[in-house]
Order: C-alpha cells, then sequence, then structure tokens
C-alpha cells in the first residue's frame, strides 16, 4: 500500500517540466525530495496531490488509479511555503475546518483539535486569529490543519523556508517526531541537504525535471550514485577535483601525486573525478596517512560554532569544514590535511566508483 | 529667544502649510464667516450667531433633501458593490491581452468628464431619438425622465451605476490579484465549494480594498450633483433635489450666504460622520485579519 508514480511525464506549454518519474512511496514512509529551486519538486507534488494532471503516466494510490480523479475526491493533505490559513476563522476554526466539512461530531472535533494543538503547542492560543500570530504560530497552525485530516498521502513544500533558523530547527525535530507515528505518506520537500539529513527515512534527489536517485537517506549519502548527487546532498556542496590514474598513481589537480592502495589501486588507469566532503579537509593531521595541501585562505566564515574555510587547490574552489571556531586570515598560508581513504572516486562520465568505507565517514555517528 | 532660533524646522513645513492654508482652512473659515452672518452687500453684514444653524436644520425641504440623498447613496452601495465584485470575480485571472483588454474597457467610463457623462445619457434615454428612451417607448411603455421622477432616478441610478461600478470592480480585482495561489489550492485540497472560496477566502481578503471603494463610492454619491444638474436640474419637480443640488440652488440661485454657509458645514459634517461610522464598522468586522 502506498503511492506509486508510474512513468510521469508533465509538459507545460511544450517544455519539460517532469521527465519519467517512476516512484514507490510507501504509507508510514517519511520520503524527502530534494533539489535546488525549479528541479520540479512542487510540480510533482502538485501531480501527487492531484492539482495537476501528469501529461502521461500512471498514478497509484492504494492499489487504486487515482490519475484522472480530481484533488476533490482524494484524501490528501498539504503544507505550504506561505503560511496558508482561513484568515477570518480562529485558531481553532482553522484546525477544525477539515473535519466539519466532513461532518464529524462536534464533541469528537474538540477532541481532536485539543489533541493536536497540544502537538504542535498550539493550546494557548486556540481563539486568536491568524494574523495575530507570529509566522512560526502561523505555520504551525497550517500544520495541525493538514495533520487533522486523516489523509492517506500528506504533502509538505517547503514548509519551513519562510521561517527563521531557530524556528525551522525547533519545528523540523517536532515534525520527524510526528511524522514517524503516522501511516499515511509524508512527502517532503527542501532545497537543504541538512534538512533531508535530519528528517531521515527515504530520499529522492532530483535536477532539472529528472529523478537523480532515490533510497533511504543515509544510504544514498553514502553512496551518492553520481557526481550530481553528491554536490545536491552536501552542503556546502562536495569538492571536486579532476584526477588522473596511472599504475596506483593518483595525480589530483595539477601537482599532487600520490601513491594509492586498495579498492582506488585496482580501477584500470585513466581519468576520474575525485571528491570529498567539506568535513573530511581539516587543518590539523587526523591520521597518519594523511596528505596534506598548501593553499591561500580566500574567505574564512564563522557559522555558529563551526568554520568554513574557502580556498583554491589547483583552480578548484574548495571549501574546508572544521567544527569549532577556528579563523583564520584572509590571504593567510595553511596546509590542509586529507586521506584517500575518504575519497568518493566518480568516473569521467559522473557515475560513482568507490564510495569511502562506513569506518571512515564521521557521519556514521550522527546520521 | 534662543529656542525659536533652533526651530528652522517650522520652515520645512511653511510650504505644505501655506498650500493647505489657501486650498482648505482659508476657504473653510469664509464659510464658517458666512454661517454666523447676515450679509445684505460688501461692509453691510449683522452678526447672527447660531440662527442660520437653526433655520436649516429644521428647513423641511432640506430634510427631504437630505432622505433623498440616503435613498441614494443607499441604493448606489448596494448596486454597485455586490454587482463590481461579481463582475470582478468574472474577469480572466491570467496575465495576458484578455485582461488588459478587459481592464481598459472597464476603466473606460471612469475617464469620462462628469457633464459629459450627462449628457451621453439624456440624448441615450430621449423618448424620440435616443437608443434606450425610443427603444422603450417604442414597446409601448412610456419612459420620459422629465416628466416622471421615478424615470429620472432610473435614469440616474443608469448613469451612476455605468460610471462608477468600473472602480468598485478595479480595486476588487486588485484585492483578488493579490490572494496567493496557494490559497485557492489549499482550499481545493480542503473540498471547499466556490461559496465557500468566496465566503471564507476571497472575501476576507479583500476587506481592505473594499473598505476603500465603500468610503470612495459613498462620498462621491453623497456629493452627487453634475449629473442630476445636467439631466433635470434637480427635477421634474423636486424629485432629483439632492443636497448639493439644493445647496447650489440656496447659494446661487437665492444668494442666501448665511443660510447656504451653514448648510455647507452641516453637509460636510454628515459626510464626515457617515465615513467615521462605515470606517469603525470595518474595521471591527475585520480585526485580526490579514488583508
Amino acid at each position: 500500500m502506498g503511492l506509486i508514480l508510474d512513468q510521469v511525464n508533465k509538459y507545460v506549454e511544450g517544455e519539460m517540466h517532469l521527465a519519467d518519474i517512476s516512484l514507490d512511496l510507501a504509507s508510514g514512509s517519511r520520503n524527502v525530495i530534494l533539489g535546488r529551486t525549479l528541479a520540479g519538486k512542487t510540480s510533482l507534488l502538485r501531480i501527487m496531490a492531484g492539482l495537476d494532471r501528469p501529461s502521461t503516466g500512471k498514478i497509484v494510490m492504494d492499489g487504486r488509479d487515482v490519475t484522472g480523479i480530481s484533488v476533490r475526491k482524494r484524501q490528501v493533505a498539504m503544507v505550504y511555503q506561505q503560511f496558508i490559513n482561513y484568515p477570518s476563522f480562529t485558531v481553532f476554526q482553522n484546525i477544525a475546518s477539515p473535519l466539519q466539512i466532513s461532518g464529524v461530531p462536534k464533541a469528537t472535533i474538540k477532541e481532536k483539535v485539543m489533541e493536536t494543538a497540544k502537538l504542535l503547542h498550539l493550546e494557548e492560543m486556540l481563539d486568536r486569529m491568524p494574523a495575530e500570530l507570529s509566522g512560526g504560530q502561523q505555520q504551525r497552525v497550517a500544520i495541525a490543519r493538514a495533520l487533522m485530516k486523516d489523509s492517506q498521502l500528506l504533502l509538505l513544500d517547503e514548509p519551513l523556508v519562510n521561517l527563521d533558523y531557530k524556528l525551522r530547527e525547533e519545528l523540523l525535530e517536532e515534525l520527524t517526531a510526528i511524522f514517524k507515528k503516522r501511516d499515511c505518506v509524508v512527502v517532503y520537500t527542501t532545497t537543504e541537504p541538512s534538512e533531508a539529513l535530519k528528517l531521515g527515512g527515504n530520499i529522492v534527489v532530483m535536477d532539472k525535471g529528472r529523478v537523480c536517485q532515490t533510497g533511504p537517506t543515509t544510504q544514498v549519502y553514502r553512496n551518492p550514485a553520481t557526481v550530481e548527487t553528491a554536490q545536491l546532498l552536501s552542503d556546502p556542496p562536495i569538492n571536486l577535483f579532476a584526477a588522473v590514474l596511472n599504475d596506483g598513481r593518483l595525480t589530483l589537480g595539477d601537482d599532487l601525486a600520490l601513491a594509492v592502495a586498495g579498492p582506488i589501486a585496482a580501477l584500470a588507469s585513466g581519468r576520474y573525478h575525485i571528491g570529498i566532503r567539506p568535513n573530511h579537509l581539516y587543518l590539523h593531521p587526523q591520521d597518519p596517512g594523511d596528505i596534506k595541501i598548501h593553499a591561500t585562505v580566500e574567505i574564512s566564515e564563522i557559522n555558529g560554532s563551526e568554520t568554513f574555510i574557502h580556498f583554491r587547490y589547483s583552480g578548484y574552489k574548495t571549501v574546508l569544514h572544521e567544527v569549532g571556531i577556528d579563523a583564520r586570515k584572509i590571504g593567510s598560508d595553511i596546509t590542509v590535511y586529507m586521506n584517500p581513504g575518504n575519497f568518493f572516486v566518480f568516473a569521467e562520465n559522473g557515475d560513482l566508483l568507490i564510495s569511502p568505507g562506513p569506518a571512515k565517514t564521521a557521519e556514521n555517528q550522527t546520521a | 529667544m534662543k529656542k525659536w532660533q533652533d526651530n528652522k524646522g517650522w520652515l520645512f513645513i511653511l510650504p505644505v502649510f501655506i498650500i493647505v492654508a489657501f486650498s482648505a482652512i482659508i476657504p473653510l473659515m469664509t464659510v464658517v464667516n458666512y454661517s454666523i452672518q447676515d450679509i445684505f452687500g460688501p461692509g453691510q453684514r449683522i452678526f447672527v450667531g447660531t440662527e442660520w444653524f437653526k433655520e436649516t436644520l429644521t428647513d423641511p425641504r432640506l430634510h427631504e433633501a437630505l432622505w433623498r440623498q440616503l435613498l441614494f447613496s443607499g441604493l448606489v452601495l448596494l448596486i454597485e458593490m455586490p454587482l463590481g465584485i461579481a463582475i470582478a470575480l468574472t474577469m480572466p485571472t491570467k496575465k495576458g491581452l484578455g485582461s488588459s483588454v478587459c481592464l481598459v474597457l472597464i476603466a473606460l467610463p471612469l475617464l469620462i468628464p462628469w457633464n459629459v457623462i450627462g449628457t451621453i445619457w439624456i440624448i441615450f434615454t430621449r423618448p424620440d431619438i435616443g437608443l434606450m428612451g425610443a427603444f422603450i417607448n417604442n414597446m409601448g411603455i412610456t419612459f420620459d425622465h422629465t416628466a416622471s421622477g421615478l424615470h429620472a432616478w432610473i435614469t440616474l441610478m443608469l448613469m451612476e451605476v455605468w460610471h462608477w461600478t468600473p472602480l468598485v470592480i478595479l480595486l476588487a480585482y486588485a484585492g483578488l490579484r493579490s490572494i496567493p495561489e496557494a490559497y485557492y489550492q489549499a482550499a481545493r485540497i480542503d473540498g471547499a465549494s466556490a461559496w465557500a472560496i468566496f465566503k471564507y477566502i476571497q472575501l476576507p481578503k479583500m476587506r481592505g480594498v473594499l473598505t476603500i471603494a465603500l468610503l470612495l463610492r459613498f462620498m462621491d454619491s453623497f456629493l452627487i450633483y453634475a449629473e442630476p444638474f445636467v439631466l433635470t436640474g434637480g427635477g421634474p419637480g423636486n424629485a432629483t433635489t439632492f443636497l448639493s443640488i439644493y445647496l447650489v440652488k440656496i447659494a446661487v440661485g437665492q444668494f442666501d450666504l448665511g443660510p447656504a454657509g451653514a448648510f455647507s458645514l452641516i453637509y460636510f459634517l454628515i459626510v464626515l460622520l457617515f465615513c467615521y461610522l462605515f470606517y469603525q464598522v470595518l474595521l471591527n468586522v475585520g480585526k485580526g485579519e490579514s488583508s
């Protein structure tokens, strides 16, 4: 049971918006659609909801073909980027509205509203009007309304994008817990890899109207099938260098040559792309096997308790992500350490050949 | 003295003050001056206190004109507001040639001067050569706005509705366009009917612009002068003698400047009072809603 999209295409005025999308989302699963703006996330969500019809392809909900069925007759709930509530209803009436339409007895409505309001910390403001609430509270009301519906499909279109950082973190945590308890298909779109990783569940990576990769989020994070996915699923994007492998010697960029062992050495000689995540570049040596490169700091930024140092290596824009505050002056020389064990190796066409073993990745503990 | 020298800021508001003085304060005070004096000629004036106000307030013809005026404004609002909203709802929503053409056509009556509108409709409704007048009369129904008070009213209402509903349409249309698409999607997902969408989304979201439309339309229709003046000059009889027509008759026709001054001030206060009431009511109804 769940939502199945079968070879869905969407053209608008001859322009391709979605191309050949096939997905199988199980009931009770959390699914995050990750992609940049205009990747087709919202178009896909609209088709899932039934707001738009696909140009070709089939949509099956719990075993029933719903391709041509209007949104009014489907059991769908949706939360938007903008905070959408009925302007002339109080918070209580807003949350109650989906049940009122379906004619549920008053006592049941009240009970359910109280329950949902408690879940989203809205008990204090049930008598207020939406315009009297802060942005975060307005969005909570909208989410509460969506949760009230006993829907088979819960869609959230970048629900946290208009909220400030702190609120986003807070709501995301609460939402993850709420989603885990529900047995409908939850689909959540976002542009931010960190949000996707925090929500967990499954991920659908999209780019230019196509699905790049699907699967459990941590698994996709560790084994991005292509350079594209690796870049989308890393913030800041993964660092990429062109490399040449020749008889067990890997030349990275212009001048760094190193002897490689293990799976990389087993590859055929030729050109490759080497990817390394910003958090696998270090300012201090971590391991005897580390190699070091010298660089000049271009930008050094501190974000909360993390430091991002931007530099150029052999002409490649590179970012280093260090936990803790370690600001370096612009123009100062630094030595950067990295370990070949953390290398992603992509073929010239972008397909993943080798991903670092789980033992070496720091995300293992956090994911 | 020293303090005055520091107050150079006054110089900056001086131009505005002068303009407002000449455009509003001085004319208003002149009217106040007239309203408390009996003026026979240059240099011949007697202070009469509140006598003109007492006389004006008890003038039965003013009462008649006031009720006529209220009925007219009430009818105008009752017709123009719903009609304007209804037309705005049916206008094309997508940007493009269709909506542009629609907007231009609808805005056309607003660009025509008042007295020209009167002339257009006089000719249009003439029983002998007017397109509408001749058509109705040829159907066997007598229609003559110079003979029947009711017919004069019908003609005036048609004129007013044709002239000013476009303003309501434009304002309502602007209000509708400012509602994010996501509201309509959310309503569709909730299974809301077209009526529910109108009642719970469009109307509350349009409240701001509709308040402005209502105030503008009330003030304008309450001050109506050119149309009845051009059409019948307040007749037939006194059928279309509205407040402003009556006022001009007193001031210019009879040259009773004292009573006319008192009348003007009372007229001004009535408009002010009604606008304040409308504004307060609409403000309270829309309390806590986003506009």
